[in-house]
C-alpha cells in the first residue's frame, strides 16, 4: 500500500502585524516556530542548529568566569540601542571586567502576551548582530510567554562564560593607596538616552546610549597592564559614584577624584541639570572604570586612548588611605565634597 | 549649558572668596542663614564652605518643602491614597519620606494604593482627564514657586469641567517662616543664636519679588540678599552680606537681578490670590506652628479641595524626641550636634525632617560634607600627638 506523506503547509509567522500569544510559550508547534523563525534566524550558529536543550563546547585550560544578568529596561527601544543590544553588551562586559575573554552567551526571554512579533524580531536581530560583531555567540536559550499584564513587553536574562588569561586574577579588594583611577570615556550617556524617551519625560536630545561590548578594550588594557591592573568595573546602575563607593568599601580605601577631569558631554550635563540628576549617579553601558597601579597607569591609558572605545579615556583621580572609605571630589568650583551612593532610586529600570 | 557654566566658574569664585577674606573683620563672626534648600544644596554640592574664611558660618534654614511637611499631613495623604477610588499624584521626592510607624507613599504603593509619580501638575490633570472614573488628587506641596502651577491646573480643571480632580493643599509661605525664626526666643531675646543676615530665596522671589522682605529687614535689623541658586550667586551674596554688616546697613539687596524684580511676578500673584487664602496658622515640621505660614483653597473652590471633599483629618504626630531638627532649622544646633545624625538617621533611613530630602541641612551635610568632621578630628589628633 502506498501511503502518501502529506506535509501540512506551514503558515509563516506574521512578522508585520502578528503578536505573541500564549500558544507561543506552550511547548507546541507554535513555540517551535517562534524559536525557529525569530531566534534561530537571528542568532544563527551551529550550536543552535543542532537543536539541543543545551550546547557543548570544548573547555580551554585555565580558569573560567561565569556571569548572569537580567534586563528589564523601559522603554525597550531607546536612542543608540534596545534591550537586546543591552543584554548582549552588558553580559559580555561583566565577563570582560574580570580581564577574561568572553566565549559564549545564553539568552532567556520572558515575553508578555500581545507583544508585537515585529518588535521581538527587531530585538532578536539586534542581539544577533551584537553577538556576531563581538564574536561571542549565543549558544543556548529559552522562551516563556506570560499573560498580558504579568510582564512589561519582554524581559531578557543572559548568562556568559569566558576564559581568564594566565596570571590575571582581579579582585574587588585589590585597590591600594596610590593606585590611579581611569575612566574609559564620557559618563551618563546611557541613562540620559533612556530617560529622553520615557513617557512624561520626553525631551529632544541627540544623545545616544553608549551601549557597547568592551572586551576588546579590556584585552588591549590587559595586554599592557597585566596583573598591575588591580580591577575593572562597568559603572552601570548608580553610575561611577556607586562603582567607586563599592570599590572603596571592598578594598577599605578612599578615593580622591577631580571633577574637572571627568569626561562629560555638554548635552548630558545639560539634561542632568534640568532633570535634577548628578551625572556621577547616571548609568553607563559602554564605559569602564579601572584601578591601575601607578607604574603602568600611563601605558594603560595610552592603550585605551588608542582603542576606538577609549578615545576619551581620562585619569580622574587616585586611591588614598581612608578608614572611612570616603570618595572625595574636588569640585570644579574649587571646594571639596563627598561623592556618595544614591539614596533610593534615581531612575528605575534603566537596564 | 554655557549659561550655567558661567555661574560655576571656579576662578571667579576664588576671586570673590579672596575679596571676602580681605573684607571680613578678624574680630567679627558672621552668621548667615541661607533660607532655601536650593542654596544649601549648592553650598554643599560645590564645597563652598572650603572657600570661606573661618569666621563666616552658614546656617542652613528650613527652606525645603519636603522637609517641613508635618508627618500628620503625610499620614493623611497615605490614608487618602489607600481609598479604593483615589489616585494620588505626587512629585517623586515625597515617595520615600517616612510617615508614622514606618509607613511611606512608596510602601503604600507597593501594598496596592494607586499612587503615581508625576513631573508636573499638568500630568495629574491629564490622568484625571484620561480616567474619569478615578478620583484624582494632586498632592500640592511647595513654596511660592510651585503655587502658581497649582493655580493654573485648577484653572484648567475648571475650564475643562473636570469633576474628578482635586488638590491636597500644602503650599507654604516663606516670609512667614523667616519671621518666625527671627522672632524665636533663641534668636530674638536670648541671643544664644546669632543670625546676622539672610540669603533670600531665589525662585520664590521671582514670584513674590523682594518687597515682602523689606519689613523684617527693617524690623529685625537684618540684611537680606536675594540670590540665585548657582554657586557663584551664593558666594557673591555672602560678599554682599559681609559688606552690609561691615557698613552697618540692613536692607534688602537683590543679587539675582537676572530673574527677580522688586514686585515679583504680578500675574502669578493674581492667579494665586484668586484661588488661595492664608491659613491662620500651619505646622511646619521642625518649626512648629507658623502664623500665616501656609495657604488653603478659598471657600468657593472647596469642590477642588481634597481636605473637604474627602473629610481629611490631620492626625497628631510627633517627631522622634531625640531628633534635633527643630533646633537645626533655627540655627540653634548643627547637624553633627544631633545624636541621631549619621547613626540612626541617614538619607537611607531618615528620621527627622532635615534628612528626608537632599535639600535638607542634615542630608546635604551627610551626603556631601561629612568628610570635614573626620578631617578636623584627624587634625586635632595630630596636634595632640
Amino acid at each position: 500500500m502506498n501511503i502518501a506523506v502529506v506535509k501540512p503547509t506551514r503558515r509563516k509567522l506574521d512578522l508585520r502585524n502578528g503578536r505573541v500569544d500564549l500558544s507561543h510559550g506552550a511547548g507546541g508547534r507554535a513555540m517551535g516556530q517562534l524559536i525557529e523563525d525569530i531566534f534561530h534566524t537571528a542568532f544563527d550558529n551551529d550550536w543552535l542548529r543542532a537543536g539541543n536543550d543545551q550546547s557543548a563546547f570544548a573547555v580551554p585550560a585555565g580558569r573560567m568566569v561565569m556571569t548572569t544578568d537580567g534586563y528589564v529596561v523601559s522603554p525597550l527601544f531607546f536612542p543608540g540601542g534596545n534591550i537586546g543590544s543591552l543584554a548582549v553588551h552588558g553580559t559580555i562586559n561583566d565577563v570582560a571586567m574580570s580581564g577574561a575573554k568572553p566565549l559564549y552567551l545564553s539568552a532567556s526571554f520572558i515575553i508578555e502576551e500581545g507583544f508585537p512579533l515585529a518588535d521581538l524580531a527587531k530585538i532578536a536581530d539586534t542581539m544577533g548582530a551584537a553577538s556576531r560583531e563581538a564574536g561571542v555567540p549565543i549558544i543556548t536559550g529559552d522562551t516563556k510567554v506570560v499573560e498580558r499584564g504579568k510582564a512589561d513587553g519582554v524581559f531578557i536574562s543572559t548568562a556568559g562564560v569566558g576564559i581568564l588569561p594566565e596570571g590575571i586574577d582581579m579582585r574587588s579588594n585589590a585597590a591600594r593607596p596610590g593606585d590611579c583611577v581611569i575612566v574609559s570615556g564620557s559618563i551618563g550617556d546611557h541613562g540620559v538616552a533612556v530617560m529622553s524617551k520615557r513617557e512624561n519625560l520626553e525631551f529632544d536630545t541627540d544623545i545616544l546610549s553608549d551601549s557597547a561590548a568592551l572586551h576588546t578594550l579590556t584585552a588591549a588594557m590587559v595586554a599592557v597592564g597585566g596583573p598591575s591592573i588591580r580591577l575593572m568595573r562597568d559603572p552601570t546602575r548608580g553610575g561611577i559614584a556607586a562603582t567607586l563607593n563599592e570599590i572603596a568599601h571592598q578594598s577599605s580605601v578612599g578615593f580622591r577624584i577631580d571633577e574637572e577631569k571627568i569626561p562629560l558631554k555638554p548635552e548630558v550635563a545639560a539634561a542632568c541639570e534640568f532633570l535634577g540628576l548628578d551625572p556621577l549617579n547616571v548609568a553607563n553601558e559602554g564605559k569602564l572604570v579601572a584601578i591601575v597601579a601607578p607604574e603602568v597607569a600611563d601605558a594603560v591609558l595610552a592603550a585605551m586612548l588608542a582603542h576606538p572605545l577609549g578615545q576619551e579615556a581620562a585619569m580622574i583621580g587616585h586611591v588614598v588611605e581612608d578608614p572611612h572609605c570616603f570618595v572625595q571630589m574636588e569640585t570644579s568650583f574649587g571646594g571639596g565634597r563627598i561623592v556618595d551612593w544614591l539614596s533610593g532610586e534615581q531612575l528605575p529600570r534603566i537596564c | 549649558m554655557k549659561y550655567i557654566d558661567e555661574y560655576r566658574d571656579g576662578r571667579l569664585a576664588k576671586d570673590i572668596a579672596r575679596q571676602i577674606s580681605e573684607e571680613v573683620r578678624p574680630d567679627v563672626n558672621y552668621h548667615f542663614m541661607e533660607f532655601c534648600g536650593g542654596h544649601t544644596h549648592a553650598i554643599s554640592r560645590y564645597g563652598l564652605e572650603d572657600l570661606l574664611p573661618d569666621n563666616v558660618r552658614m546656617i542652613h534654614g528650613p527652606g525645603c518643602p519636603v522637609c517641613v511637611l508635618p508627618i500628620g499631613r503625610l499620614d493623611a495623604a497615605i490614608a487618602l491614597a489607600q481609598r479604593p477610588e483615589v489616585t494620588l499624584c505626587t512629585y517623586g521626592d515625597l515617595m520615600r519620606v517616612p510617615g508614622s510607624n514606618g509607613s511611606s507613599l512608596l510602601k503604600a504603593k507597593a501594598a496596592g494604593a494607586d499612587i503615581r509619580m508625576v513631573y508636573s501638575t499638568l500630568d495629574a490633570l491629564r490622568i484625571a482627564e484620561a480616567e474619569p472614573h478615578r478620583e484624582v488628587v494632586f498632592f500640592a506641596i511647595g513654596f511660592e514657586t510651585t503655587t502658581p502651577p497649582t493655580a493654573l491646573a485648577l484653572r484648567a480643571a475648571i475650564d475643562k469641567g473636570l469633576e474628578n480632580f482635586s488638590i491636597y493643599c500644602n503650599h507654604v509661605l516663606t516670609p512667614a517662616a523667616i519671621q518666625t525664626i527671627l522672632a524665636s526666643p533663641e534668636v530674638a531675646k536670648l541671643g544664644t543664636v546669632k543670625v546676622d543676615g539672610f540669603i533670600g530665596p531665589a525662585h520664590v522671589s521671582t514670584v513674590i519679588g523682594t518687597e515682602p522682605y523689606d519689613e523684617f529687614a527693617e524690623n529685625f535689623r537684618k540684611p537680606v540678599v536675594v540670590a540665585g541658586f548657582e554657586p557663584l550667586d551664593v558666594i557673591q551674596a555672602i560678599l554682599m552680606l559681609v559688606r552690609q554688616i561691615n557698613e552697618g546697613r540692613y536692607v534688602v539687596e537683590n543679587q539675582y537681578i537676572r530673574a527677580v524684580k522688586p514686585g515679583g511676578n504680578r500675574k502669578a500673584q493674581a492667579e494665586v490670590a484668586d484661588f488661595f487664602e492664608q491659613r491662620e496658622s500651619f505646622e511646619w515640621r521642625g518649626l512648629g506652628d507658623v502664623p500665616q505660614g501656609a495657604l488653603r483653597l478659598r471657600e468657593e473652590y472647596s469642590h477642588y479641595d481634597a481636605e473637604k471633599r474627602f473629610g481629611l483629618v490631620t492626625p497628631a504626630s510627633k517627631d522622634n524626641p531625640a531628633c534635633d531638627c527643630g533646633a537645626i532649622l533655627r540655627g540653634v544646633k548643627r547637624p553633627t550636634d544631633c545624636k541621631l545624625f549619621g547613626t540612626a538617621c541617614t538619607p537611607d533611613t531618615p528620621m527627622g525632617s532635615c534628612m528626608v530630602s537632599s535639600e535638607g541641612a542634615c542630608a546635604a551635610h551627610w551626603t556631601y560634607g561629612r568628610f570635614r568632621e573626620h578631617a578636623k578630628t584627624k587634625e586635632i589628633e595630630r596636634s595632640v600627638a
